[in-house]
């Protein structure tokens, strides 16, 4: 990533009257106020400033989630205001309380209804472990039965937590947050390959990308992939 | 806990009076905690015993009806079960309990719900938490538990934790879902 930036504050060896022009490595000209990234950071970055949650609030987390919503803490500075009430809508189910084994398929089929990509928060002690409730009526912990991202200690945990959490699940968004879903094996290896390809020297190929140009007949300087075709299918 | 068979004054005075004018001596036993007065009765006689406190006696109102598992109570004669019928007179503000017992195994006992409407859910919850089997319920069912539960849980002897249950759950994964 390369920024361009002005010399308006001094006048650099240069010469008089120059404009100071970033040049890294190679011979690309970056104009001003102009950023370089990739575009899957660029996705990350959209992501993350606009989930929606799905509030599964069941206990009175759910009412620290109301505040965290209100004016005085308000989400919307993070962006994940808008709080939808249909999983097909939402991209962030926070579970906010207790879960009852008789709502354990019903929370397990919400998060089968969200689209991808999707992330979790287990808010609160009793959605992390089950809390106090150590019975048999009572799930202890989320996370044995569906996929958790972040959790949220407390009981029940201040507002602020909440806010923390978002925060961190917009980092662990930016930094491993994928271009493409997660819900099929092949889509797993599609991220898989690409990066692999992105943390690749640029002008060198990679071995499945090596299969694929023996398979259409196509060579690149390097010679031969280090794996055939069989193996990068 | 004493057990009397006396007529008592106080606000249950008529009411004892009614019952035994009717059901006269050893259909039902009586014992006090404080103000509250209990009335035990088998079984076999329960809905006669409470059709007479509903009609004659005026409780129109079945506040609560509950069950409790006396296994291994300490000093406990009697039968495993109790099923108490808290009845409320709206009128005099009279309170009773009505005791009956249900023992192992098949708990059976009549249902209130032909008297009281208001028994149908709480007799299934009894069953739902007790295992105990209401005659004549109309629609006798689990009501808390989800329907593929098997156990009881509130009986003694089950374990807080349950037999897995709660663990009993496909696990969804990021590949999966």
């Amino acid at each position: 990533m390369a920024v361009g930036s002005s010399g308006r504050t001094s006048a650099p060896a240069g010469g008089p009257g120059s404009h100071l022009t970033v040049k890294p490595a190679g011979d690309l000209d970056v104009p001003e106020n102009t950023i370089l990234t990739r575009a899957t950071d660029v996705v990350n970055w959209c992501r993350k400033y606009s989930l929606w949650p799905m509030p599964f609030a069941t206990a009175c987390c759910g009412i620290e989630l109301m505040a965290v919503g209100a004016s005085r803490f308000d989400i919307a500075r993070f962006g994940a205001e808008v709080m939808r009430f249909s999983p097909r809508q939402c991209d962030l189910l926070i579970v906010a309380g207790r879960v009852a084994m008789k709502m354990m398929p019903v929370l397990q089929r919400i998060w089968l209804q969200m689209p991808e990509p999707k992330w979790c928060i287990s808010m609160g002690a009793c959605a992390s472990t089950g809390g106090i409730f150590d019975t048999y009526a009572v799930v202890q912990g989320v996370d044995r039965f569906i996929p958790v991202d972040v959790y949220i200690p407390g009981c029940p945990p201040r507002p602020e937590q909440i806010l923390r959490a978002l925060m961190d699940l917009q980092a662990k968004i930016q930094q491993g947050g994928s271009l493409y879903g997660t819900a099929l094996p092949e889509m797993a290896e599609r991220e898989k390959f690409l990066e692999e390809k992105g943390n690749a020297p640029a002008g060198y190929a990679i071995s499945q990308e090596r299969g694929d140009e023996d398979r259409f007949g196509y060579r690149l300087p390097g010679g031969p992939a280090r794996l055939g075709v069989e193996e990068t299918r | 806990m004493s057990t009397t068979t006396k007529p008592a004054t106080g606000p249950h005075a008529s009411t004892l009076a009614t019952l035994s004018e009717v059901f006269g001596e050893g259909v039902f036993t009586t014992s006090r905690f404080r103000d509250n007065l209990r009335l035990f009765v088998p079984a076999s006689r329960l809905i006669d015993l409470l059709t007479v406190l509903k009609d004659r006696c005026g409780f129109g109102l079945l506040a609560e009806l509950g069950a409790t598992d006396y296994l291994g109570y300490p000093g406990r004669t009697r039968s495993r079960f109790e099923v108490h019928y808290v009845l409320r007179n709206l009128d005099t503000t009279e309170r009773l309990v009505v005791k009956a017992g249900a023992d192992d195994p098949d708990p059976l006992l009549p249902s209130a719900v032909p008297l009281w409407s208001g028994a149908n859910w709480m007799e299934r919850e009894v069953f739902d938490m007790f295992g105990i089997r209401f005659k004549g319920h109309p629609d006798l069912r689990r009501i808390l538990m989800p329907d593929e539960f098997t156990a009881y849980p509130l009986r003694k002897d089950y374990p807080l934790r349950g037999r897995g249950e709660r663990h009993n759950f496909p696990r969804l994964t990021r590949g999966e879902s």
